[in-house]
């Protein structure tokens, strides 16, 4: 039950703040980086105005919106950056992946803390000891959890199918698809490279949220065309068997 | 064109949106994958963010003549509107103050209240970081290669040579965001008529 080490390492430092993704650069464990001061007074300089993160309140940018053009060129930018550094396709995705991995640990402390916020208000009922605990225990939870808020999050609507492998050799398997993902939107990926899906960055950002969860997973994204949709893309989810053997325990222990 | 003039093309352009969070983590995301590929050499980070703002400010300087449909600037102070009020606007959603002219009338600055791209950021706390690290560099790129490539779309004319660089930041500990832009020389030997 053991969460992997790329988890471990991103904890130390993900405690500091929310979202800072400038910590990222040190979420690799063969680069060691000095661990920040246990004490809370950093040693950084913030501006006398009070202009620091700390007091920005979280949800300011909840429903803020900005041009999708900005986010493409940014985006092309990171795929072409990143192609210069590598040899192949699966180097490319691997790359992209890793990129997309740290966002998927903070965008899930992100949802935690709106998804408590909200029904802690919607529901005062609720009155003994607020904030239930939302965390998925079970593989289900988790996978609605990414199929719905996190996709919400994300691209403002729900990713498109949920499915479970139903071969018998992979119980392990499950499936998310977007028919139209965002990301892809101003790619044109050349013939040469048509096994290339840039989504791994999203499946990266997938990989974190099941991480940080603690369900140990391979998260890879697959080109799966129809003639309708002709970008629709498929997020393979390949969990651990140490997940599969809790599954199982959980599911005989009634839990949900 | 009058600044308020500029400003109302910045709020009516419309354009298409994603949620903001995504795009200031993704740029995260760029920044923090730059500063591990060369080992927290901020120095060479600040180049190669700059570099990658120019290689989008060629492409995106088009779309913004497109979307936005504005004419030909007639000096640099125009220009400085046209940047503040109607691009960084259509795509970073703020408006930064143009302020602090030179008496050459060619440099100037703009301060960011607000800046989408340092949302959830703070700078890792390594001692160097604030004083080399320029995080949001990519927007000094975005204009020197939007500025130089207005020349290809028709109304206007001239082409434009220019430096950005930060000289402030809130992340820094700066009470202020301040970018210095300054007009290093137009391309073409055709000098737009300049007033003053």
């Amino acid at each position: 039950m053991a969460a992997p080490p790329r988890h471990v390492s991103m904890l130390s430092i993900s405690n500091s703040n929310t979202g800072a993704p400038q910590s990222a650069s040190s979420d690799k464990p063969q680069t060691p980086q000095p661990s920040p001061s246990p004490q809370p007074t950093s040693g950084l300089r913030v501006p006398s105005n009070r202009k620091t993160i700390y007091d920005r309140h979280l949800n300011r940018s909840r429903n803020a919106e900005l041009s999708r053009a900005s986010f493409a060129y940014l985006f092309a930018e990171m795929v072409t950056y990143a192609q210069r550094r590598v040899t192949g396709i699966q180097d490319l995705e691997k790359r992209l992946n890793e990129q997309g991995y740290p966002l998927g640990l903070r965008l899930l402390d992100l949802l935690f803390y709106r998804s408590t916020s909200t029904s802690s208000s919607a529901l005062s009922s609720s009155s003994t000891s607020s904030s239930p605990p939302n965390r998925p225990l079970r593989i289900l939870p988790l996978l609605h959890l990414i199929h719905g808020p996190l996709w919400r999050l994300l691209f403002q609507r729900s990713a498109d199918a949920l499915e479970h492998s139903v071969s018998p050799d992979t119980p392990n398997e499950y499936m998310i698809t977007d028919n139209d993902p965002l990301v892809n939107t101003y790619i044109s990926v050349p013939r040469e490279m048509n096994m290339l899906n840039c989504a791994a960055f999203i499946a990266g950002i997938i990989e974190g949220v099941c991480d940080g969860c603690g369900f140990e997973a391979k998260v890879s994204a697959h080109n799966q065309p129809t003639e309708m949709w002709p970008s629709r893309t498929v997020f393979l989810l390949r969990f651990g068997d140490s997940v599969m053997e809790r599954e199982k325990v959980l599911e005989r222990n009634g839990v949900k | 064109m009058s600044a308020t003039k500029a400003s109302r093309i910045g709020e009516e352009t419309r354009i298409d949106k994603v949620n903001a969070e995504l795009v200031t983590l993704t740029y995260g995301t760029i920044v923090a994958q730059l500063c591990q590929d060369y080992d927290n050499d901020y120095q060479e980070v600040n180049k190669q963010l700059e570099k990658m703002g120019y290689n989008i400010g060629m492409r995106l300087i088009e779309d913004f003549l497109a979307k936005s449909g504005v004419g030909r600037c007639a000096n640099f102070r125009e220009t400085a509107d046209m940047i503040a009020k109607v691009g960084f606007k259509i795509f970073l959603n703020v408006a930064p103050t143009v302020t602090n002219w030179a008496s050459d009338n060619n440099q100037f600055s703009l301060i960011f209240e607000d800046n989408p791209l340092a949302d959830f950021v703070e700078l890792p706390d390594d001692g160097r970081a604030q004083d080399e690290l320029w995080f949001s560099n990519i927007l000094c790129g975005v204009l020197r290669g939007a500025l130089e490539m207005v020349n290809f779309a028709s109304p206007f004319p001239v082409q434009m040579q220019i430096e950005a660089h930060f000289v402030s930041d809130v992340l820094r500990g700066d009470d202020t965001t301040e970018m210095r832009v300054s007009l290093v020389r137009y391309i073409e030997d055709e000098m737009p008529p300049e007033e003053e």
